[in-house]
């Protein structure tokens, strides 16, 4: 599907540039876009390194395994394929509550250690079940502190940059609840399907 | 400044601060430990790098062509028709695909419309509340070397169209509209 969507962008753009005489702006946008994934990427290194340097004193000191005490009842729940007491649990909750908090770039590398926890796991180069859950938990995005709209909001004088900040929530926490659910609906129909063949 | 503008501000010196006093409490060699972990972190962003940068140069050929503003354009209409606001259908449109275009969305509604009216506001909570579903799966599925992404795509975008409803909605019961 993906290979569709990504061939289908480019094919779409090219033949609607022929039409729209944009040619010359897709032509540049090809090569200006390379270079800001480039720089997007080289940006992410000093992330990266920052957080999976933290994450690793944080997992030697047992935090994350506190936190995973925590969430127990509930992430066991959550992800039923992944053993208790597996690392990945410990990712997949401080990516969430990583997210949750705003730290946007503090999320992506320890989000990177739980998939790669889940391949381990699941040892093939398909989607397991829990990774499609926790990729729908993650994109639903439960946030408490919405750091980049705050700024945006500052930055244009609101009376109350904060007002949103419940709405936020609330916002979110009913698409987690919806990512949740339709997660499972589709790993039903999966199963069933699997069942007949 | 309000507790939470301040919280955003202290939380990541904060939690340093208590990972690294918890560590050295416990005589680990955290130095060390920082350093051994950090060195992944170099291979894993150079890694995704064909990943997104395939990703965002075909997402730029359809903004630069002009094909996705049309596609909006021709979305937009049935979306208002059912009672979606049409200021905010573009930015709805563009925020599971293009995270940039998506911020620069918002605050251009934001600029206009003021922070403080219902499309700045409904703007605000939007962004907040939803994420890049494409770059979030690019970067995730690519940095393990997951190439059936499987349910996936489905189920984040499907997820994105519960979170956008949300957003709407409780965006309009709590301020009005």
């Amino acid at each position: 599907m993906v290979n569709y969507i990504w061939a289908v962008m480019a094919i779409g753009g090219i033949i609607y540039a022929m039409i729209n005489g944009t040619m010359d702006e897709v032509n540049k946008a090809i090569f200006q876009s390379a270079d800001d994934a480039v720089v997007l990427a080289i940006s992410l290194i000093s992330v990266m390194v920052f957080w999976l340097g933290i994450t690793k004193i944080a997992e030697a000191a047992g935090l994350l395994n506190g936190l995973v005490k925590l969430a127990k009842p509930f992430i066991a729940r959550l992800f039923p394929d992944i053993p208790k007491d597996h690392p990945a649990m410990g990712y997949i909750l401080s990516n969430l509550t990583a997210n949750f908090f705003g730290l946007g770039n503090a999320a992506t590398p320890m989000g990177i250690k739980a998939m790669e926890e889940m391949k381990k796991l699941s040892n093939s180069p398909k989607a397991s079940r829990s990774m499609i859950t926790f990729l729908a938990v993650n994109t639903s995005s439960l946030t408490l502190i919405p750091t980049t709209v705050l700024a945006v909001r500052m930055k244009y004088e609101s009376q109350s940059p904060t007002e949103i900040v419940s709405a936020t929530l609330l916002a979110s926490i009913i698409s987690f609840i919806g990512a949740i659910l339709i997660d499972r609906i589709f790993y039903e129909i999966r199963r069933r399907k699997e069942r007949h063949i | 400044m309000s507790l939470l503008t301040t919280a955003s501000i202290w939380i990541i010196p904060c939690l340093i601060l208590v990972v690294l006093a918890i560590a050295t409490a416990k005589r680990l060699p955290t130095y060390e430990l920082f350093v051994d972990g950090g060195k992944e972190g170099i291979s894993l962003a150079i890694s995704i790098l064909p990943f997104l940068l395939g990703m965002l140069v075909s997402i730029s050929i359809l903004r630069a062509s002009g094909a996705l503003d049309a596609l909006i354009g021709l979305i937009t209409p049935v979306l208002s028709f059912i009672g979606m606001p049409a200021d905010i259908v573009p930015l709805a449109l563009v925020r599971p695909i293009s995270g940039t275009a998506a911020l620069g969305m918002t605050t251009e509604l934001i600029a206009t419309h003021g922070p403080d009216s219902f499309i700045g506001r409904l703007a605000s909570v939007l962004q907040g509340s939803t994420d890049t579903t494409f770059y979030v799966l690019t970067v995730y599925f690519g940095a393990v070397g997951i190439r059936k992404m499987g349910d996936a795509l489905k189920v984040g975008l499907l997820a994105d169209v519960i979170g956008i409803m949300a957003s709407i909605i409780v965006v309009t019961i709590i301020f009005g509209a």
